[in-house]
């Protein structure tokens, strides 16, 4: 299925683009039955290291035998409410929470897979320290399910359910800080085959999985509950693996970024290779030009001189022009360079981007001079301490030969505006051994068949139901859908609210303080509670505004209070009667003179006074009731 | 059927790569992977393979339809490390008993088979540090669960002990479960005597396979022990919950306070002897410690096996004395309440029991604190049907040592004067602020 609006024919390129999708379910964590909450209140912590273990054959895996010896540790910091022994690796492992798997047995059937008959959970060796244990524990659920699309069927060869790993909190040069809160929280992952050919095709699997998982009810919203990965290779090109995609829509547009990325990669590794250059022409040779930069107007170059740092430089033969060369919108083949060095320093000078950023032309003549540059050849430059100028280089020589090659296979990071950057090399194959601690867990037939036949609506039957219903207006319901607050919008139905009203408020209203005040802090409880206010007749439908706008900074009140404090309760029909009254004997003689002619400036006046505490219908008819008594008596 | 069975009857073996078709819900899976054995715990109904990508799942036999072996397990050839590897002249040596446990570990991610790494190549890859402090020799002398552990073990482990100090080690390091190591680190305290060198027990309370394990750490601070001056039997393991520091403990006066925790070893009514890091440094706590010397150690391995630890708790039965009494038991080691208090009905029992010769020793669940039966009536009518109050003594500690005494006296006047003896640090002279849950 090829569309008009196609930058690429991405048949013609094999576009091959998997997806990995983990979303965060809203049970207790996975082997111990602590809630899954977080919190920045830290009541501990404590201090770990991670030993790379030995295979069977007796290897032990010397680049990360040989950062333990470098001493890196590990600072967890826990909360006594949010973690325990179990999750401190202090403690066996109990469970599996017997809801989370039920959960993932429903999105394994929403999914069209196959449930296995017995879980198994495996140890996967992880040793960066996100994991206390120094592995994750992982299950397959299910496996063989499927998404039809209308570009064709995608698999989905495996549903694991998983624990979540700790949050980063701070990576310093030999220790990083983790807190414990997230970590052990259940997470479902879902891969698909790497079926998918267009952009778009990647999008409506996306979203069909993601309506899958909200349909359970269980899984966790917000940011950073849900994290999708993109697989993307192109023929010719590599395998990519895109981390951390947060919204559905910018799926596409990453994808198309990446496949114009290789294809330009490719367009440098053609252009290299027909110079004639290979990657062992690149020789790890350090300039020292720091002489050339003595009095340079360079802040960054005499910053780095200053605190006793080198400028070196290297040679990049047949380079010129093409490090400057860009390879996604805003990006060149230097930034991917900077990329790689950004370990060590935060960014490198190269002879495509110069003269500029203070260094002059002169300087640059005598850098070339220096390194005896042909016309073809390219210099790439660092400013820094000289054993980190030096790896910093190393790791430039180590992409430029990768450049002569074609694309290097990588772990990229989405970044906002649908570009891509490197974040570490391509993981090597999981190791993963059995969770003795955990036995096995069959999973009956009889709870298959239960979880099949009461499988939970997914939200476009939802948004139908809506629709067909409740009148609702086809737009308004797929909002409530979208923005999940149908399953709050059901029970204020279920309440008694009048379905237009709920969903008006929860989408328009809601939807319209989000510029204003943090509506993430408006809980599920405090718009049930300002409901049930409407609902006794205390407050009207003109207060929720209000409100939510109150309630939205200060979380800790109650929806009453507020309306208390604001004055919004509505006063009571006898409250009204006497107002009116009042009105109408200051205007008494208007009253007399223009009989029920009276009736609209009583109506203004009273609600002035009125206005957002007393319902206009109520008032209307008590006024015309009393013009009427007085005016009929008068006659 | 059982897995067993289906395998047999389909002729297939154990590491096979197969193709599995099974029928779910009307229609067909298919699954390939390795045959793994069936898991311990598991009903045996289901066959487990272990997948391409690594994962394990169970299958239900009653639902395969037909199975294909693609390829046949490959028989692995058998890895040989070497058991010994050459010292370095201006280091010390070390032997590293090996009594049950892993102190290091080999994975097998293909199978998923965990194998223990015992000898010297293995311990060298695994944990190299500790052939940085010394020349290591491993020795397995056994291998069983420390809960299986009996005092015939403890005799074994005695007499390699002062085999290798004798022989001229700096020390020696006995790998140990950690459920009795507490008993075991008593008994060798009492039976090594004129011991002029360090033994240090050592164990784990994270297996090693994983790379949170305490074990390396615990080995690699006692490595370091074992080279100190302390010529005493210790325990230790890690000092708190984090890989910081490890303490030592002194043998008679160390339990297991903790189920799982890294930090479950504490000394109970006493200080430990030092704080040990990785790194070497040694923080010592006390100096009271027996200090190294080239005196030859040796063995009283004289125990007295017929002898019971029992717990008191309210309505416990006279009969339970009486079964000790009537089994031709010599000793019984009460854990009484509070102060060391019985219900007063079984006094009589245990009056009976001194009477016919019964050495009955007092120490207290409370664990924490000295027993002392001159408060309370109760007390005193303990002390009057012949009971022996124990002091600061930790209730195992005592029990191994009521066994040892009584294996060298049965004359309840002599078991008195020498439970009441300090031979090993069991006893404290009084009782330190500074010891109470720590």
């Amino acid at each position: 299925m090829m569309q008009m609006s196609d930058k690429f024919n991405y048949e013609e390129l094999g576009l091959k683009v998997g997806l990995e999708i983990h979303r965060q379910l809203d049970t207790k964590k996975l082997f111990s039955p602590v809630p899954t909450k977080f919190s920045d209140e830290v009541d501990f912590t404590f201090q770990r290291r991670l030993r790379p273990t030995m295979s069977e054959l007796g290897e032990v895996d010397p680049a990360a035998l040989e950062e333990f010896k470098k001493g890196r540790v590990f600072i967890y910091e826990g909360n006594y409410q949010l973690t325990d022994l179990v999750y401190m690796d202090e403690e066996p492992p109990r469970g599996p929470d017997k809801e989370a798997l039920e959960v993932a047995l429903q999105i394994a059937y929403l999914l069209n897979a196959k449930p296995v008959d017995e879980v198994y959970y495996m140890r996967k060796i992880v040793i960066d320290g996100s994991n206390v244990s120094g592995f994750q524990r992982t299950a397959i659920i299910a496996t063989d399910g499927k998404v039809e699309t209308p570009w064709g069927t995608v698999g989905i060869p495996t549903i694991c359910l998983e624990e979540d790993a700790a949050r980063i909190i701070e990576r310093k040069e030999k220790e990083v800080i983790y807190r414990l809160d997230r970590l052990g929280v259940p997470l479902v992952e879902i891969s698909t085959t790497p079926d998918i050919h267009h952009p778009e095709q990647a999008k409506v699997v996306a979203k069909f999985i993601g309506d899958a998982l909200r349909a359970t009810r269980k899984v966790k919203r917000g940011l950073g509950t849900i994290r999708q990965d993109l697989n993307v290779s192109i023929k010719g090109g590599a395998r990519i693996e895109i981390k951390g995609v947060q919204e559905l829509d910018m799926i596409p547009l990453i994808i198309e970024r990446e496949v114009e990325r290789q294809l330009n990669l490719l367009k440098i590794r053609d252009e290299l290779q027909r110079r004639g250059v290979r990657p062992e022409d690149i020789k790890e040779e350090f300039y020292d030009v720091t002489d050339v930069f003595t009095n340079t107007k360079s802040k960054i170059i005499a910053r780095a001189i200053k605190k006793g740092g080198k400028v070196l430089a290297i040679k990049l033969p047949k380079f010129r022009g093409l490090i400057g060369r860009e390879i996604q919108p805003g990006r060149r083949l230097g930034t991917e360079f900077a990329d790689r060095a950004r370990k060590y320093v935060p960014g490198i000078f190269h002879i495509d981007e110069l003269p500029n950023y203070g260094i002059t032309q002169e300087e640059v003549n005598e850098v070339i001079k220096r390194l005896g540059l042909g016309e073809e050849d390219a210099f790439v430059l660092v400013a820094a301490e000289e054993e980190r100028a030096k790896n910093a280089l190393r790791e430039v020589i180590k992409r430029a030969k990768e450049a002569i090659i074609g694309v290097p296979e990588e772990t990229r990071r989405a970044l906002p505006d649908g570009n891509t950057e490197y974040m570490r090399p391509l993981p090597g194959k999981a190791r993963m051994y059995p969770e003795t601690d955990i036995p096995p867990i069959r999973i009956p037939d009889e709870l298959k068949r239960k979880i099949k036949e009461n499988l939970p609506e997914l939200p476009q039957v939802k948004v139908e139901k809506y629709v067909r219903e409740y009148k609702l207006d086809r737009s308004l319901a797929q909002t409530l859908v979208d923005d999940e607050r149908d399953e709050l919008f059901e029970e204020l139905v279920q309440m008694g609210v009048k379905p237009s009203l709920a969903a008006s408020i929860l989408v328009v209203v809601l939807k319209g303080l989000r510029k204003e005040v943090p509506i993430e802090n408006i809980s599920d409880e405090h718009i049930k509670e300002a409901f049930s206010l409407y609902l006794e007749g205390k407050i009207a439908k003109e207060a929720f505004e209000e409100i939510f706008k109150e309630i939205a900074r200060n979380p800790n009140k109650t929806a009453r209070q507020i309306a208390e404090e604001k004055g919004l309760t509505l006063l009571s029909e006898d409250e009204v009667r006497k107002i009116i009254d009042e009105v109408i004997e200051q205007n008494i003689e208007v009253v007399k003179n223009k009989g029920m002619g009276a009736m609209g400036l009583i109506m203004g006046r009273v609600m002035a006074k009125v206005r957002g505490k007393a319902d206009g219908k109520l008032v209307s008819q008590i006024v015309k009731k009393r013009l009427q008594e007085i005016v009929g008596g008068g006659v | 059927m059982r897995v067993e069975e289906f395998l047999k009857e389909k002729n297939i073996n154990i590491g096979d790569f197969i193709r599995v078709i099974k029928e779910e819900d009307g229609e067909e899976v298919i699954y390939e992977g390795y045959v793994m054995p069936p898991y311990e715990l598991s009903p045996g109904d289901t066959l487990v393979l272990k997948l391409e990508n690594g994962y394990n799942i169970g299958i239900a036999l009653s639902k395969i339809r037909r199975v294909e072996v693609i390829e046949r397990a490959k028989v692995k050839p058998e890895i040989h490390f070497e058991a010994f590897i050459e010292g370095k002249p201006h280091l010390p040596d070390v032997t590293i008993i090996g009594t049950g446990g892993t102190i290091a570990s080999r994975i097998d991610y293909e199978t998923g088979a965990v194998y223990p790494a015992f000898t010297a190549e293995e311990l060298a890859k695994a944990v190299p540090e500790i052939f940085e402090i010394a020349n290591i020799k491993p020795k397995l002398l056994f291998n069983i669960f420390s809960e299986d552990m009996k005092p015939k073990h403890w005799i074994k482990i005695a007499h390699e002990v002062a085999k290798s100090l004798n022989s001229g080690d700096s020390g020696v390091v006995v790998a140990h479960g950690t459920d009795t190591m507490g008993y075991t680190a008593a008994a060798l305290s009492f039976m090594l005597r004129d011991l002029g060198k360090p033994v240090i027990l050592v164990g784990a309370q994270r297996s090693s396979d994983r790379p949170s394990s305490d074990a390396a750490m615990n080995l690699i601070c006692s490595v370091r022990m074992s080279t100190s001056d302390v010529a005493e039997v210790m325990v230790v393991m890690h000092g708190e919950t984090g890989d910081t520091y490890c303490l030592a403990h002194r043998g008679t006066k160390v339990r297991k306070m903790h189920t799982s925790r890294r930090d479950a070893f504490r000394s109970i009514n006493d200080v430990p002897i030092a704080k040990v890091w990785p790194n070497g440094k040694i923080e010592f706590l006390r100096d009271d410690y027996r200090r190294r010397s080239d005196s030859e150690v040796w063995v009283d391995d004289k125990l007295e096996e017929k002898v019971a630890l029992v717990k008191v708790y309210p309505g416990i039965s006279s009969e339970i004395i009486e079964f000790f009494i009537d089994k031709g038991y010599r000793g019984i080691v009460i854990e009484g309440t509070g102060l060391g208090h019985t219900p007063n009905d079984i006094i009589p029992s245990i009056q009976r029991a001194t009477e016919e010769g019964i050495a009955v020793c007092m120490t207290s669940q409370c664990i924490y604190g000295r027993v002392n039966l001159n408060v309370y009536a109760t007390g005193r009518r303990l002390l009057k049907a012949g009971v022996i109050p124990c002091e600061d003594m930790l209730p195992e500690t005592a029990y191994v040592k009521l066994m040892w005494v009584l294996g060298h006296t049965q004359d309840l006047e002599e078991v008195r004067r020498m439970m009441l003896t300090n031979y090993a640090g069991e006893i404290t002279p009084y009782t330190r602020f500074d010891t109470y849950l720590r």
